[in-house]
């Protein structure tokens, strides 16, 4: 296997230093890593490594919508915006929520190469809310699935809810909620508030997500179990999150780039791209939801990349599809909303998008620190370089970003998995023999 | 004017110019040929997603009585969860050479996607997008209002003048009336003061940016005074799931405006509604048709305006004359 020296990068902003990348491990730090003249070197002066990232909430949309992505096209993508590990969601057609379909996708994600694929174990039987699915045989299989979410469904029956939360401590899962109160939501179109009110598009209140949150964190205490939030989008979720740490319970909780970043003042021109579930919501949201990412009350960043084909977006607001493609412009809009405001450093990036999200997910061998012996998971940063976004440009199959046309900071150099480089000079590197 | 999709996109002046337009546009169609040959070859399409009978044939008169040729496209059945739809229709409608648009349709926003996305070059005009906006019909109860309630008073047409210093109440269905949001946005610009009366279910959250008084008490308003009442249509469906109000009966109750209550109008006090009306729900017998009631004229006002509506967006750039009354530019 061929070694790489990675030269003069900054290792989580912290301290410049040259890494050799050997046999799918860092084998050496600082003046030792030259030894190896036969390595290739790999610039990195004025760049920062990162560990790999690790997205806890991605949608593949194999099997069932390859129209949208596939687990070849959507991993690709992952490694061109630096991750390494990927957590596809399980609303799957089928879905995947038995042994032989969670199997599957974690088999494509290994044959494609481009980035560890964790399937998602779906909570409840086609995410139906009613049925536990055999989440303990999902668990054992080759796939060894720790989250579990009907993300997209809210399991909104508080018994269901229970049970699962209860049940996933036989094998250290965690129950991954979509919290959204589907009465309150039935016809919801975008956030409730000014601007709902003066488009006349049905309102999606912050208290359906709020009230299924608040619920929850009670159920996690009462029943002494883990508890993943998904995309928490409103000042008052991280309020209800902050209290609940507080209290002890075993709660995580996610948050997107897009609600770093954009606001309901985006769906005036009812473009369809601004269309996601949950809803853009208001300035004093993207606030509240920086704030209690810097604080730590928010632990990771999930990208929730959520592919569409064009006719699903290219047409009226009501008729379109929810979700935006994210994960090539995650780091960067982290660095932009985060970094470039002196809210977090490199090292908080490497814990939020990389150290925690692994730990959540009991992904054992991603989200290392860069140490000699640790599994080499890498990613290259070069933070000085602003970029306009370009749909057609990415390797996602679909063309869904809300961040088209914006300049952006910051682009991934390299990304390196288990010691092989996907990513090199800002582009996919082919493997010989690979398929697509 | 390229579009009208919002009555909240007319500033004061261009507003004044669609009513001034109207008032000759209306004395036009006093005499005993109506027809007008100022949109002569040009293609006007109706594209309906939603029933509306009188919409749509206000709209094609009043692009009839221009000359202009008329396709009337109904595209309600036809794929409504389908968007690829909107946007396939409208390229086809582009093929077909449409000059205007005037489209209705059930998904709040469509007409700006029709305007922008791309799929079409014509103008288009908005008549009525989900829970959106109107704009014409809040013209045409601008138009209303100002013949009745400005200047000499009575119907005449004052113009040049806006309605500055008059106050209107608009009472039911605020949530769900692009009615009402078009003319909070328009009755404001042209300078008259708006007061929303509503159960608070039927008001939205986020109304409080608007320009325009919240009331929960229909009988406290009309004791302000008020030039004009304007009843919004209530639907009876409103109550079922979750239930807006718990019975027809109450909200006629509260916010029904009847014969007691329309005593307690000033009397220069005009009762205007969109239509259709609900008559025993939102309006009695006795208020729909009162002498105050204008009710029929604001159909026949309809027409002018959408005439002068067509005729600024299609005819604008141009400038041309109808007998030598119309100078107005777009
Ligand atoms: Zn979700």
């Amino acid at each position: 296997m061929t070694a790489y020296l990675i030269r003069g990068a900054s290792i989580l902003g912290e301290g410049v230093a040259d890494v050799l990348v050997q046999d799918g491990r860092v084998a050496a730090i600082g003046a030792t890593a030259s030894d190896d003249t036969s390595a290739v070197v790999v610039p990195g002066e004025g760049l920062v490594l990162l560990p790999g990232l690790v997205d806890l909430h991605t949608h593949l949309r194999e099997p069932g919508r390859e129209d949208a992505e596939t687990i070849w096209s959507g991993t690709r993508a992952a490694a061109l915006g630096g991750f390494t590990c990927v957590h596809a969601m399980a609303n799957t057609n089928p879905v995947q929520d038995t042994a032989g379909v969670v199997e599957q996708v974690w088999r494509l994600g290994r044959d494609a190469g481009w980035a560890d694929v964790r399937p998602v174990g779906a909570v409840t039987v086609g995410l139906a809310g009613t049925q536990l699915a055999e989440l303990g045989t999902m668990a054992a299989s080759a796939a060894a699935v720790r989250v579990f979410s009907d993300d997209g469904r809210c399991v909104h029956d508080p018994v269901v809810m229970r049970r699962a939360l209860e049940y996933a401590k036989a094998f250290d899962g965690v129950i991954a909620q979509h919290a959204q109160e589907p009465a309150l939501t039935a016809t919801a179109q975008m956030h409730e508030g000014l601007v709902s009110a003066e488009l006349g598009l049905a309102g999606w209140p912050a208290v359906a997500e709020e009230a299924i949150i608040a619920r929850d964190v009670l159920l996690a205490e009462h029943v002494g179990s883990r508890l993943h939030v998904l995309h928490l989008s409103t000042a008052g979720s991280v309020e209800i999150v902050r209290w609940a740490k507080g209290r002890g319970i075993d709660v995580t909780a996610e948050a997107t780039p897009h609600h770093l970043y954009l606001t309901d003042e985006l769906v005036r021109g009812y473009d369809p791209v601004f269309k996601v579930n949950p809803p853009l919501r208001t300035a004093a949201d993207v606030e509240a939801v920086r704030a209690g990412l810097a604080d730590g009350t928010i632990d990771v960043v999930g990208t929730d990349h959520a592919p569409h084909p064009r006719e699903d977006k290219d047409c009226e607001w009501a008729a379109a599809a929810f979700g935006m493609t994210g994960l090539e412009t995650a780091l960067s809009v982290v660095q932009a909303a985060m970094v470039e405001t002196g809210r977090m450093t490199w090292a908080d990036v490497a814990r939020v998008m990389s150290f925690t999200p692994a730990v959540i997910g009991r992904v054992a061998d991603q989200g290392r620190p860069v140490q000699v012996g640790e599994p080499a998971n890498l990613t290259l940063v070069d933070p000085a370089v602003r970029r306009v976004v370009r749909p057609q440009d990415q390797a996602t199959a679909s063309l869904n970003t809300p961040f088209a046309g914006m300049e952006l900071p910051g682009r991934v150099v390299a990304t390196f998995l288990h010691g092989r480089p996907t990513v090199l000079d800002g582009a996919l590197v082919e493997r010989a023999g690979a398929s697509s | 004017m390229k579009h009208l999709l919002s009555a909240g996109d007319l500033d004061r002046a261009q507003a004044v110019t669609i009513l001034d337009t109207a008032a000759a546009m209306a004395a036009t169609q006093e005499r005993q040929i109506k027809k007008l040959p100022t949109l002569r070859g040009r293609t006007v399409v109706n594209l309906f997603f939603e029933d509306s009978t009188r919409t749509r044939i206000s709209f094609e008169t009043a692009a009839k009585r221009l000359s202009a040729d008329v396709i009337n496209f109904s595209a309600k059945g036809s794929s409504v969860s389908k968007g690829e739809s909107l946007k396939d229709t409208a390229q086809t409608l582009q093929a077909m050479g449409a000059d205007a648009v005037v489209i209705r349709h059930h998904a709040s926003g469509a007409p700006h996607r029709l305007a922008h996305a791309g799929w079409t070059a014509g103008a288009v005009v908005n008549a009525g997008d989900g829970t959106h906006q109107h704009p014409t019909q809040a013209l045409l109860d601008a138009y209303t209002l100002r013949r009745h309630l400005v200047g000499l008073r009575g119907g005449t047409d004052p113009v040049g003048h806006d309605l500055a210093g008059l106050h209107v109440a608009i009472v039911g269905d605020v949530l769900h009336s692009r009615v009402a949001r078009s003319n909070v946005q328009l009755l404001h610009t042209l300078g008259a003061r708006v007061t929303l009366v509503a159960p608070p279910t039927l008001v939205p959250v986020g109304v409080e940016s608007w320009t325009a008084d919240v009331s929960y008490h229909l009988d406290d308003v009309l004791d302000q005074g008020p030039d004009a009442v304007m009843m919004l249509r209530v639907q009876r469906e409103r109550m079922g799931g979750g239930g807006f109000f718990p019975s027809p009966w109450e909200y006629t109750r509260g916010y029904g405006l009847d014969a007691r209550r329309l005593a307690r109008l000033p009397e220069h006090a005009i009762v205007m509604h969109p239509g259709p009306m609900n008559r025993g729900l939102e309006i009695s017998a006795d208020a729909a048709d009162a002498d105050r009631s204008v009710v029929v004229e604001q159909v026949a006002n309809g027409v002018a305006v959408r005439m002068a509506v067509l005729y600024l967006v299609l005819a604008g750039q141009e400038q041309p004359t109808v007998d030598g009354q119309i100078g107005a530019s777009a």
